[in-house]
């Protein structure tokens, strides 16, 4: 698991980016922080690999701080994907899968077999490890993100709005990958995004942040997304999710033999299938 | 062409003795403005007068440069050495804005994703910063090449002896032919080693060459 | 150091400030000799890759002659032409033209051609007559590029107008020969000491006039200012 320990990020210009920061991410599940831009989210999520450092306070991996080890070591031991992949666009598809492998020591020719298993696990052809990245699509190059996250096996996986730059037909099938990997694989996994809709789809357990411009990030609200929905904390928490104050009235109508939903202004929404 | 006909080891041999004076020079350039230039690039509070005093060295012209430096040097006037030693620092002030605007030109988004994957700093330096500055870099190799190869034909006005030596004996002794083979021979020679440094930069790079 | 003495002294001694060889004679010859050389350069090259750079063809072309261009020995230029064309200053004058043309081609087409499509049809669009587009936008926007090709071009000319004085009585390079000749280092060194400041100087000035410009195109932004050398 991971916990965050009161945890402060100061920026030069005084005003903190978090502050007093206290949160524990449970283990083998997929904890998403939403909320929006500037609320300290992909700060927190990037003092996990030291990336960031607290200006106080402590992040801490299954109770070992991770200011007391080594960053490169401790970088080679989490999975980290961010948005637009972050491959490197000199090596083949392979090598960028079977990256850290070869930097902890592995054969070549070892650690690219494993690429072949890491990309048909996530989905993708093994044959375009061949390939640069430049040769591949934008969920293409997703899907090689994340199986290079996931090639050395980690326990933590952080995700940093990784399925941001694609189009939203790209993003749900990536996003149905995820969960089906989540499954099989069963990783602490903690996601950033700005998508009340995507936390809400992947979430275990989603924190909904908002920006104090005293405290900088702070938790708005913390549950499932059933919990969330039915029971919004406060007006903030009740229009990011979307809804507006009370109810949404929706009403249907039959057009053509489907019951067809409407929203206040008369704009279809969807059709009701039982 | 008869003068080339009858002269022509004459020749070969001079063009040996431009690539002994000018191929040191351009390793030398390239061993100093790398790292020289990566430093510019990563401190730019020192980098700018860096790249500023880099301009003006350049901007001193060559002649009065071969004769001072064996002033400031103590090395012989009309050594190798000397010419080497100007030729590098012509090479070397053209080169840094090169591999400055190299490394400039590595995506941030790459360098963070690589360090956020476990690249140590040393690694990189060499695996990922180098790579993908190199074809930046690889263009200023080129044009250090052309310009060094160019350029050391002055060694021949103080008398080192290279191609330059064409040039001054054919004036001197009003053989246009001579001079027409200086000029055509350093062209060649430039030209040539300018295109084997393209196929190499094209060999290095192979992933620049595809395309989705 | 006996040498940078022997170099101060002749530098020291009035009688070579004065007279046919004198030191302002020559350095006026020299300028002189730079000046012109740009100014012809100039009109044959600024129009030619400007209208090339509004066109936005030849640059491959232009490039191809930029890249060449730097790989002809300076010297050898002008002793071709030396023998060519003869003595006086006439055939070092041709030399250093062919010379400066390649950088001002290349400074103007880039500078002219960097100016975005967008912006000229949009000054169109508004009501500005094509000579006001020129005036108003294209050259003010080309401008830095188009100054930094004649920063590279004066800078090879001076050079070259040093080694000028190999084939003709002119400049200060004459200073470097005679010395050379006459074993009269001293000579050899104040001649160089000279050329270079002279050289410090027209660069310094170019690259105020270039950061001028670069401000006058874009005021309130930091530009990344380069003078592109295409050839030494």
């Amino acid at each position: 698991m991971i916990e965050f320990d009161a945890v402060t990020k100061n920026y030069g210009d005084g005003r903190p980016a978090v502050a007093d920061f206290s949160l524990t991410v449970p283990s083998r599940r997929i904890t998403v922080f939403v909320g929006p831009s500037g609320c300290g989210k992909t700060t927190l999520l990037r003092m996990v690999n030291r990336m960031v450092s607290p200006s106080s306070g402590r992040v801490l991996i299954d109770g070992d701080d991770v200011a007391a080890q080594n960053p490169v070591a401790l970088r080679r031991s989490i999975g980290y994907v961010l948005q637009n992949g972050g491959l490197l666009p000199h090596r083949t598809v392979a090598e960028n899968v079977a990256t850290v492998a070869i930097l902890n020591g592995a054969g070549k020719r070892e650690a690219l077999g494993r690429s072949g298993e890491m990309l048909e696990l996530v989905g993708l052809d093994p044959d375009l490890g061949r390939r640069y990245p430049a040769q591949l699509s934008g969920g293409q190059q997703q899907r090689v993100g994340v199986a290079r996250a996931l090639a050395t096996d980690p326990n933590v996986l952080l995700m940093d709005e990784p399925f941001g730059a694609v189009d939203p037909l790209a993003r749900r099938e990536l996003q149905e990958e995820l969960l089906r990997l989540q499954r099989e694989l069963g990783k602490t996994i903690l996601f950033v995004t700005h998508d009340i809709d995507e936390a809400f789809r992947l979430g275990n357990e989603v924190v909904v942040f908002r920006t104090d411009p005293a405290r900088g990030g702070a938790i708005a609200q913390k549950g499932s997304p059933a919990e969330i929905l039915s029971h919004p904390a406060d007006g903030f928490v009740r229009s990011f999710i979307g809804a507006t104050a009370g109810e949404t009235p929706l009403s249907t109508r039959e057009v053509d033999g489907r019951r067809v939903v409407f929203d206040p202004a008369g704009r279809p929404l969807g059709v009701i299938d039982s | 062409m008869s003068w080339l006909a009858q002269n022509w080891e004459q020749v070969v041999s001079l063009a040996g003795d431009h690539l002994a004076l000018s191929l040191p020079a351009i390793a030398l350039s390239i061993l100093v403005a790398v790292p020289l230039g990566r430093f510019a690039q990563r401190r730019p509070r020192l980098g700018g007068p860096l790249t500023s005093a880099a301009a003006l060295l350049y901007a001193i012209p060559a002649l009065p440069m071969l004769i001072v430096v064996p002033v400031l040097l103590g090395v012989p006037l009309r050594s190798n050495a000397n010419m080497i030693i100007t030729l590098a620092a012509y090479g070397t002030a053209l080169l840094v804005r090169s591999v400055v605007d190299g490394f400039g030109s590595v995506d941030r988004t790459v360098r963070e994703s690589a360090t956020a994957i476990g690249y140590s700093p040393i690694g990189m330096f060499w695996r990922v910063d180098l790579p993908l500055a190199l074809p930046v870099i690889l263009a200023g190799v080129r044009v250090v090449t052309v310009s060094t190869i160019s350029l050391a034909t002055i060694g021949a006005l103080v008398g080192i002896g290279n191609l330059g030596s064409l040039l001054t004996d054919g004036f001197q002794r009003g053989i246009t032919s001579e001079v027409l083979v200086g000029i055509l021979a350093t062209a060649i020679l430039a030209l040539a080693l300018d295109g084997l440094l393209l196929i190499v930069g094209r060999a290095l790079a192979p992933w620049r060459r595809v395309r989705a | 150091m006996n040498l940078l003495a022997d170099a101060l002294s002749w530098l020291a001694d009035p009688s070579h400030w004065q007279g046919s060889g004198g030191i302002p004679l020559r350095i006026g010859q020299h300028l002189l000799l730079t000046a012109l050389a740009l100014v012809i350069a100039s009109i044959i090259a600024l129009p030619a890759g400007a209208l090339l750079g509004r066109t936005r063809s030849g640059g491959a072309v232009i490039g191809a002659v930029a890249g060449s261009a730097r790989a002809l020995s300076t010297i050898g230029v002008l002793t071709l032409v030396g023998l060519w064309l003869g003595i006086g200053i006439g055939p070092p004058l041709v030399a250093l033209v062919v010379l400066a043309v390649p950088s001002l081609l290349a400074g103007a087409y880039s500078g002219v051609q960097s100016v975005s499509g967008e912006v000229t049809a949009a000054s169109r669009a508004i009501g500005m007559s094509s000579a006001q587009v020129i005036r108003r936008v294209e050259l003010p926007l080309a401008l830095p590029v188009i100054v930094g090709g004649a920063r590279a071009a004066a800078l090879q000319v001076v050079a070259t107008a040093t080694l000028a004085a190999y084939t003709a009585d002119v400049g200060l390079g004459r200073y470097l020969f005679t010395g050379l000749k006459t074993q009269d280092y001293g000579q050899m060194l104040a001649g160089s000491i000279l050329v270079i400041l002279l050289a410090i100087i027209l660069e310094l000035a170019f690259a105020a006039l270039q950061r001028l410009a670069a401000r006058h195109a874009a005021p309130h932004s930091t530009p990344a200012l380069s003078s592109r050398r295409t050839s030494s």
